[in-house]
C-alpha cells in the first residue's frame, strides 16, 4: 500500500490533504520552483563563497590601481579606495537578502495575526488594532524609520528589525478586508454549527481563503525593504560604511563617469537585486497558485 | 437518554436584529426576525416549518443551534435548557444537533478535501484514532452515495447533488440525533431534488433521525414531513399535522399559501386565494394580528389584537381570531 493510501473493499483509495496537495502543485509550477531553488542558491552563496575565496571588502589593495578593472586577483575590480568589488558585492548581498526577506517576513508575522483576528472578533480588539494600523500608516515611514534608527544605533539587524515593524499594517490592512467578508460566508457558519472553535475557524477556514492577497503584499514588501535600506545607506542611517549593501554600492556607482566606463562595479548588484525580486515575484505567483485548488497548473 | 417527552421543546424564543443606531439620526430599526415562538418536536419525527421570504424560518433554526443567540426563550433540548449553557458545554451539544445549509455551493471550505471536509466534524470531536477516522469518513460516504474515489476531490469539481451529499455526510457522520435542514433542495435541480429527499428518507429511517425541515416548497414538504408549522412575520401561524394541514387548512393565510400550489393538470378547476399586496415591512409590522393587512377574512378586531395560538384539536393550533366559525 502506497503511504497516505487507505484501503476499502480490497481496493485502494490515496487520501491526500490539503497542504500535501498545495506543494505537489507547487512543484509542478516550473517558474516558481525556478525561483525558489534560485533564491536558495543566492542565499548559500553569498554565506558560503566569501568564506571559501577568503574574501575581504574591507581592507585597501594596495598593489593595485584603486578602481581598477576585473583582473583574476579582483574579479570585478576594485572600489575608489581599492577595496575588492567582488567581495563587497557578496557581502552586500547578505545584507540586501537579509533586510529584504527578513523584514518582509517580520512584517507578515506580525500583521497577518493581527489583521485576522481584528477582522475576525470585531468590536473592540477590531477598533484597537486597525485604529493603530492607521496612526502606524498616517506618520512619514521614512522620517519615523530614521529616528528609530538613529536611536537604536544604525546596524543592519536594526534596519531590518525597523522596517520590519513598520511594516505590519499593510498586512494587517489587506487580510483584515478579506476576513471581514470571509468570517459572514456559509462555510465559516457550517464550520461553527460542527463545533469548531475560534482558532480552528481562523486558521483552517479563514487564513487559507484569504492568504492570496497577502503574497502579493509580501513580494511587493521584500522588493521596498531592500530599496528602503539603500535609500537609509544613502542618508547615512543605514549599513555603515565601511559595510556593503546592493543599494549602497549602487547609490556609490552614480557618477557618470562610473556608469559608463565601469559597469563592472554597478551590473552585478543591479542585475542581482533584479533577479532576486524577480524571484520574489514568482515564488509569490507559484505559491498562490498552489493555494488555489480550483486553479490548474 | 429520557426517552418520553419531547425530543426537543422551543419556548417563546425571541430573536431580534437591530439596525446601527445612525449618526445624529433616528434611534435604531428593530426587525423581529423570530418573535415567541414555541413548539415541540418529537423523536423521529419531521417537522416542516414553512412561510415566504423573510419570515424567520431560517433564524429560527440557526436560533435553535445558536448559531443566532436567541434574545430571550428557552430551548430545551432532551431536558436541557441549551440557553443556560456556557459556550463550551454547548459545543459538547452540537454533536448531537446538526444543521445542512441551503446554499451547497457557499457551505463547503473551497480549500479542503471531501476527506478533511468529512472529517472536521470528527476532529473537533477528537473522534477515533487517525485510521478509524478516515473509516468512518468512507462509510458515511458509502451511505450518502458518494464514490469513494472522491475522497481528495475538492467542493468545486462537484455538482450541486453532489455536494449537498458532502454536506449531509458532514453532519451525519457525527451521529446526530436531530438534524435541521435549512432548505437543504432548493438550490437543487428538480431532478436531484427527489434524489437528496429521499436519501434523507432514508437516512431518516436508518439512523433513526429527527429532522426541523425548512422550506418555502409546500410540495418538498408535503412529501418529507410529518407535522407543519406556517410561518409569517416571525410568527407561528398554524401547526397542524401534515395530512390535516393540507386538507384541512384553519388559518387563512395557509389557506393561501396551499391554493397556490401548482396542480400538474390543465382541467383541474382551481379555487386560488390570491394574497394582495407584498409582505409589510418587517421593520413595522402590522398591530394586531400581523396578517390582518393581507387577510381575506380580516374584521376590525384584527388590527387590535393579537390572535394567540389555539390548540382545535388533535394537535391541530392555529393563531387566528376567527378560523374556528
Amino acid at each position: 500500500m502506497t503511504k497516505g493510501a487507505v484501503s476499502r473493499d480490497g481496493r485502494e483509495i490515496a487520501a491526500n490533504s490539503y497542504m500535501k496537495d498545495v506543494i505537489q502543485r507547487f512543484s509542478k509550477h516550473k517558474l516558481a520552483t525556478i525561483s525558489l531553488v534560485v533564491l536558495v542558491a543566492e542565499v548559500l552563496l553569498v554565506i558560503l563563497l566569501p568564506m571559501i575565496l577568503k574574501l575581504d571588502p574591507y581592507t585597501t589593495d594596495y598593489d593595485t590601481f584603486f578602481g581598477a578593472g576585473p583582473s583574476a586577483a579582483h574579479w570585478l575590480g576594485t572600489d575608489d579606495i581599492g577595496r575588492d568589488s567582488f567581495a563587497r558585492f557578496l557581502y552586500g548581498g547578505r545584507v540586501s537578502l537579509q533586510v529584504g526577506i527578513i523584514s518582509a517576513v517580520i512584517s507578515l508575522v506580525a500583521g497577518v495575526p493581527l489583521g485576522l483576528v481584528a477582522g475576525y472578533y470585531r468590536g473592540i480588539i477590531e477598533m484597537v488594532i486597525m485604529r493603530l494600523a492607521d496612526i502606524f500608516m498616517s506618520f512619514p515611514s521614512m522620517v519615523l524609520i530614521l529616528v528609530l534608527v538613529s536611536v537604536l544605533r544604525p546596524s543592519v539587524s536594526t534596519v531590518t528589525v525597523v522596517i520590519g515593524i513598520l511594516g505590519w499594517p499593510r498586512f494587517a490592512r489587506t487580510i483584515y478586508g478579506n476576513v471581514l467578508s470571509a468570517r459572514e460566508s456559509e462555510y465559516v457558519e457550517a464550520a461553527r454549527a460542527i463545533g469548531t472553535k475560534d482558532s480552528a475557524i481562523m486558521t483552517r477556514y479563514i487564513l487559507p481563503n484569504t492568504f492570496a492577497p497577502v503574497l502579493i503584499a509580501f513580494t511587493f514588501r521584500a522588493a521596498q525593504a531592500i530599496i528602503t535600506e539603500s535609500s537609509l545607506s544613502f542618508l547615512g542611517m543605514g549599513v555603515q560604511a565601511p559595510e556593503a549593501s546592493w543599494g549602497n554600492i549602487l547609490y556609490q556607482a552614480q557618477s557618470i563617469s562610473v556608469l559608463a566606463t565601469r559597469p563592472w562595479l554597478w551590473m552585478p548588484p543591479g542585475v542581482a537585486l533584479l533577479i532576486t525580486i524577480l524571484c520574489i515575484n514568482f515564488l509569490g505567483d507559484g505559491i498562490r497558485d498552489a493555494l488555489d485548488t480550483k486553479m490548474v497548473i | 437518554m429520557n426517552t418520553d417527552g419531547p425530543l426537543l421543546r422551543v419556548e417563546n424564543i425571541k430573536k431580534y436584529f437591530s439596525s446601527r443606531k445612525q449618526f445624529l439620526g433616528s434611534a435604531p430599526k428593530t426587525v423581529k426576525a423570530v418573535d415567541d415562538v414555541s413548539f415541540e418536536l418529537f423523536r423521529g419525527e419531521t417537522l416542516g416549518v414553512v412561510g415566504e421570504s423573510g419570515c424567520g424560518k431560517s433564524t429560527l433554526g440557526r436560533a435553535i443551534l445558536r448559531l443566532h443567540e436567541p434574545d430571550s426563550g428557552r430551548i430545551v433540548y432532551d431536558g436541557t435548557d441549551l440557553l443556560s449553557l456556557n459556550k463550551s458545554e454547548m459545543r459538547d451539544y452540537r454533536q448531537r444537533m446538526q444543521i445542512i445549509f441551503q446554499d451547497p455551493y457557499a457551505s463547503l471550505n473551497p480549500r479542503m478535501t471531501v476527506k478533511e471536509l468529512i472529517c472536521a466534524s470528527l476532529d473537533v470531536f477528537g473522534i477515533g484514532t487517525k485510521a478509524e477516522r478516515i473509516d468512518m469518513v468512507l462509510d458515511i460516504m458509502e451511505k450518502v452515495g458518494l464514490p469513494l474515489e472522491y475522497l481528495n476531490r475538492y467542493p468545486h469539481e462537484f455538482s450541486g447533488g453532489q455536494r449537498q451529499r458532502i454536506m449531509i455526510a458532514r453532519a451525519l457522520v457525527l451521529n446526530p440525533d436531530f438534524v435541521i435542514g435549512d432548505e437543504p433542495v432548493s438550490a437543487l435541480d428538480v431532478s436531484v431534488r427527489a434524489q437528496v429527499l429521499n436519501l434523507m428518507k432514508d437516512l431518516q429511517q436508518e439512523l433513526s433521525l429527527t429532522y426541523l425541515f425548512i422550506s418555502h416548497d409546500l410540495s418538498v414538504v408535503r412529501y418529507l414531513c410529518d407535522r407543519v408549522m406556517v410561518m409569517y412575520l416571525g410568527k407561528v401561524m398554524e401547526i397542524a399535522a401534515r395530512d390535516e394541514l393540507y386538507s384541512d387548512a384553519k388559518h387563512p393565510y395557509t389557506q393561501a399559501l396551499l391554493s397556490s400550489i401548482p396542480i400538474p393538470d390543465v382541467d383541474a378547476a382551481k379555487r386560488r386565494i390570491r394574497l394582495s399586496g407584498d409582505v409589510p415591512s418587517p421593520f413595522n409590522p402590522p398591530s394586531g394580528c400581523r396578517f390582518h393587512t393581507r387577510c381575506v377574512n380580516a374584521r376590525p378586531e384584527c388590527s387590535q389584537s393579537e390572535p394567540e395560538l389555539k390548540d382545535m384539536g388533535n394537535g391541530h393550533m392555529a393563531a387566528c381570531h376567527f378560523c374556528d366559525h
